[in-house]
């Protein structure tokens, strides 16, 4: 009796998080939908779902209007190094703040996490400026250090907490067998951080990934990113929908095809140390 | 055979212009920041074409309006020297030539003919008698309307309607059961979404923005009839969430048969007249943008114009690819190859004469609307600044934009007309106290 209301109660469950699932996930189908419509079917009332006359002249069109290679590897260039860039950064200071706290380290936790309160376009110009002066504009190099700036105070904290879970006991039975502080932070921390650190790699790759705000207003031509390839494809003055939602899909599918395969690594990412 | 003969003869000709070019030593590329609309995309595609015949190449970089006007300001302010040409409108123009952030288009070949350029163009994309943009396309507003609607309504639309008349008119073509709607007009937030359509209609109310003394007027009663005007027309004629409608918006229940009648972007005659969009391409009637019987006509005027950051390097290549997407030779090429409903419209009185293009049906109301917008003399009353549908100052932008919310805030019924316009003049007076006016 207990085991049947169990089951059912189990069975509600997994309804209601397949229907938030399928709410949630809808405005990237319909947008993958889309891509395969005609303009004028994007725009049609009522909609049609999957009843209609599928096209990838979309798909053709934006591949000979844009060079959508160049823009995809400068994604991966800009999401990826600025992310590995953070880790390195990150680990020695998440190492620092979990295993030797001082009075302050909540603070300095908290004035890190600050720094993302701050409105982007607030240092805009100060940062493009910046950029002028060292001759680095449109340049991949420096959108990786920028990137890496903005996502450190999140690796930082993410990295803290998963570092926190480690008993400490562990690593001073590795300093008492000899270990220098290297070989704690090289041979003991990562190998048992792995699943943390690779969670915390995933979470900011897709962090960088979507940025739109440095990589529109640093970029021209040479590091302009995906975001900068579905911008050129949204128009205030005329019905462009299905090619803009082609692009958007070209755009978010390496993404998405990544999050798919890393989900059981994101999902831990995100919910470690929630549940103590 | 011959194919492969022509391709290597096409290819030898065009290196050997390109070398011929690089031999002079001034062979460059440019980087060119627009927007993604038709036209734009359409002169890309004859980019080929500029390097051919100079060797210069061309590196696109096309962004959505905002994100345009944000990096080209951002660039431009800060002497960045990302873009060599900058698509630009009639608001950038003259603010940014007066800073001496643009080069000025002061000498431009004979060939290129910069006379033919319209003069409400030319006017408006100058500071202080110099071009400082050269206009790819122009537009105003006026009204297309149903004409099978309207025939059946039994009402009649003059070609220079009055508000009362287009009133009538939404009246009597709405048939809300059968989701049709008499009037589709912007109430979107935004100075350049519904903030420039109410902006030229309190003009043709005889209202206006400023006096003399750049004093606010948002509170005269003028300004108060304006919206009042639009509010309950639309309560009334209009289609449910308007106050969130803008150009697109509006520009699809058009061609889904949604709307009698819409007033906006003279632009917009080519893609409802397109049989591959719009279910209606066949019955779309043109009318000059209404009136007051004031003198003036609700129509704005705007122009998508080339412009030369001052701190580009390449400025006589820049200037070499603007005398050729702004020509009248450049028209010729998309007439020939797309037909003349697709040429870029409203920038020279060349187009406008030739037989051709005359046949085109929305071609001879677009003209007139654009002749009737006058931008150094916009209001019935005198104003201090220049623009139709707005003013150009830098302060603009920002303000008309806050306005444009409270007005839309109105129109969604989250506030009073009256209250709407008492924040609205509360806003500008302290925008123009804290700039000095």
């Amino acid at each position: 009796m207990a085991r049947a209301a169990s089951n059912r109660s189990r069975f509600g469950w997994t309804i209601l998080a397949w229907i938030i699932g399928l709410i949630l996930f809808f405005p990237i189908l319909w947008t993958i939908l889309t891509s395969f419509k005609t303009e004028a079917e994007a725009i049609a009332a009522p909609p049609s779902f999957l009843f209609f006359d599928w096209t990838l002249e979309n798909y053709g069109v934006v591949q000979e209007r844009s060079n959508y290679m160049r823009f995809l590897w400068n994604s991966v260039i800009i999401a990826g190094g600025s992310t590995v860039l953070g880790v390195l950064i990150a680990v020695p200071a998440a190492w620092a703040m979990a295993f030797q706290p001082t009075k302050r380290t909540k603070d300095i936790l908290l004035w890190m996490l600050s720094t993302k309160m701050l409105p982007a376009v607030g240092v805009l110009y100060p940062i493009y400026l910046i950029c002028i002066q060292l001759g680095v504009l449109d340049n991949r190099a420096a959108l990786v250090f920028i990137l890496m700036l903005i996502n450190l105070p999140i690796i930082v904290w993410m990295l803290y907490t998963y570092f926190r879970e480690i008993p400490g006991e562990i690593l001073e039975a590795s300093r008492m067998d000899g270990a220098t502080l290297k070989d704690e932070i090289v041979h003991v921390l990562t190998p048992m951080a792995v699943p943390g650190i690779a969670s915390t790699l995933l979470l900011n790759f897709i962090l960088a990934w979507n940025e739109a705000f440095w990589t529109l207003n640093l970029t021209a031509v040479n590091a302009a990113p995906l975001t900068a390839f579905i911008a050129s494809y949204s128009s205030p003055e005329g019905l462009f929908f299905a090619k803009l939602s082609a692009a958007s899909t070209m755009a978010i599918a390496p993404i998405l095809v990544l999050g798919w395969f890393s989900q059981k690594q994101l999902v831990r990412g995100l919910t470690f140390g929630a549940v103590k | 055979m011959t194919m492969t003969i022509r391709a290597l003869l096409g290819a030898t000709a065009l290196v050997g212009t390109a070398g011929a070019a690089l031999a002079d030593g001034h062979a460059t590329t440019l980087t060119i920041a627009t927007v993604n609309n038709g036209d734009m995309i359409r002169m890309q595609g004859y980019t080929d074409q500029f390097t051919e015949e100079t060797g210069h190449q061309v590196e696109w970089v096309t962004l959505e309006e905002n994100v345009l006007r944000q990096r080209v300001t951002t660039d431009i302010t800060t002497n960045g020297g990302q873009f060599d040409i900058m698509t630009i409108g009639m608001y950038e123009a003259p603010i940014w030539g007066a800073n001496g952030w643009l080069v000025p288009l002061d000498d431009l070949s004979d060939e290129y003919d910069v006379d033919d350029i319209l003069p409400a163009m030319a006017g408006g994309l100058s500071h202080d008698g110099t071009l400082y943009a050269a206009p790819f396309y122009g537009e105003s507003s006026m009204i297309m309307y149903r004409t099978d609607l309207i025939e059946a309504a039994g009402v009649e639309m003059p070609d220079s309607p009055t508000w009362e008349q287009v009133r009538d008119a939404a009246a009597a073509m709405t048939d809300r059961d059968a989701e049709q709607y008499g009037i589709c007009l912007r109430g979107k937030a935004g100075w350049g979404e519904g903030g420039a359509f109410i902006t030229a209609m309190a003009n043709s109310f005889g209202a206006r923005v400023f006096d003399e003394n750049w004093d606010p007027q948002l509170d005269s009663p003028e300004w108060a009839e304006t919206v009042n005007f639009f509010k309950d027309m639309m309560d009334a004629y209009g289609p449910p969430g308007y106050a969130t409608n803008g150009f697109n918006e509006n520009l699809n229940l058009f061609q889904q048969g949604k709307c009698g009648m819409w007033i906006d972007a003279t632009v917009a005659a080519s893609f409802v007249t397109n049989p591959d969009d719009s279910q209606v391409a066949d019955s779309v009637g043109f009318a000059l943008a209404p009136n007051t019987g004031l003198g003036k006509n609700a129509n704005w005027l705007w122009a998508w114009a080339l412009g030369i950051p001052a701190g580009t390097q390449k400025a006589d290549a820049a200037k070499e690819f603007i005398e050729w997407a702004t020509s009248k030779e450049y028209i010729e090429l998309v007439a020939e190859n797309e037909g003349w409903a697709n040429v870029p419209p409203g920038a020279r009185q060349s187009l406008y004469d030739n037989p051709d293009y005359q046949s085109v049906p929305f071609a001879q109301m677009t003209l007139d609307s654009i002749l009737s917008a006058d931008p150094n003399n916009p209001t019935v009353e005198p104003v201090p600044y220049v623009g139709v549908q707005f003013a150009a100052i830098p302060e603009w932008a920002g303000m008309w934009s806050q306005v444009s919310q409270e007005l839309s805030a109105a129109y969604a019924g989250q506030q009073s007309v009256e209250e709407a316009l008492e924040k609205a003049q509360a806003i500008a007076v302290e925008e123009m106290e804290a700039a000095g006016y």
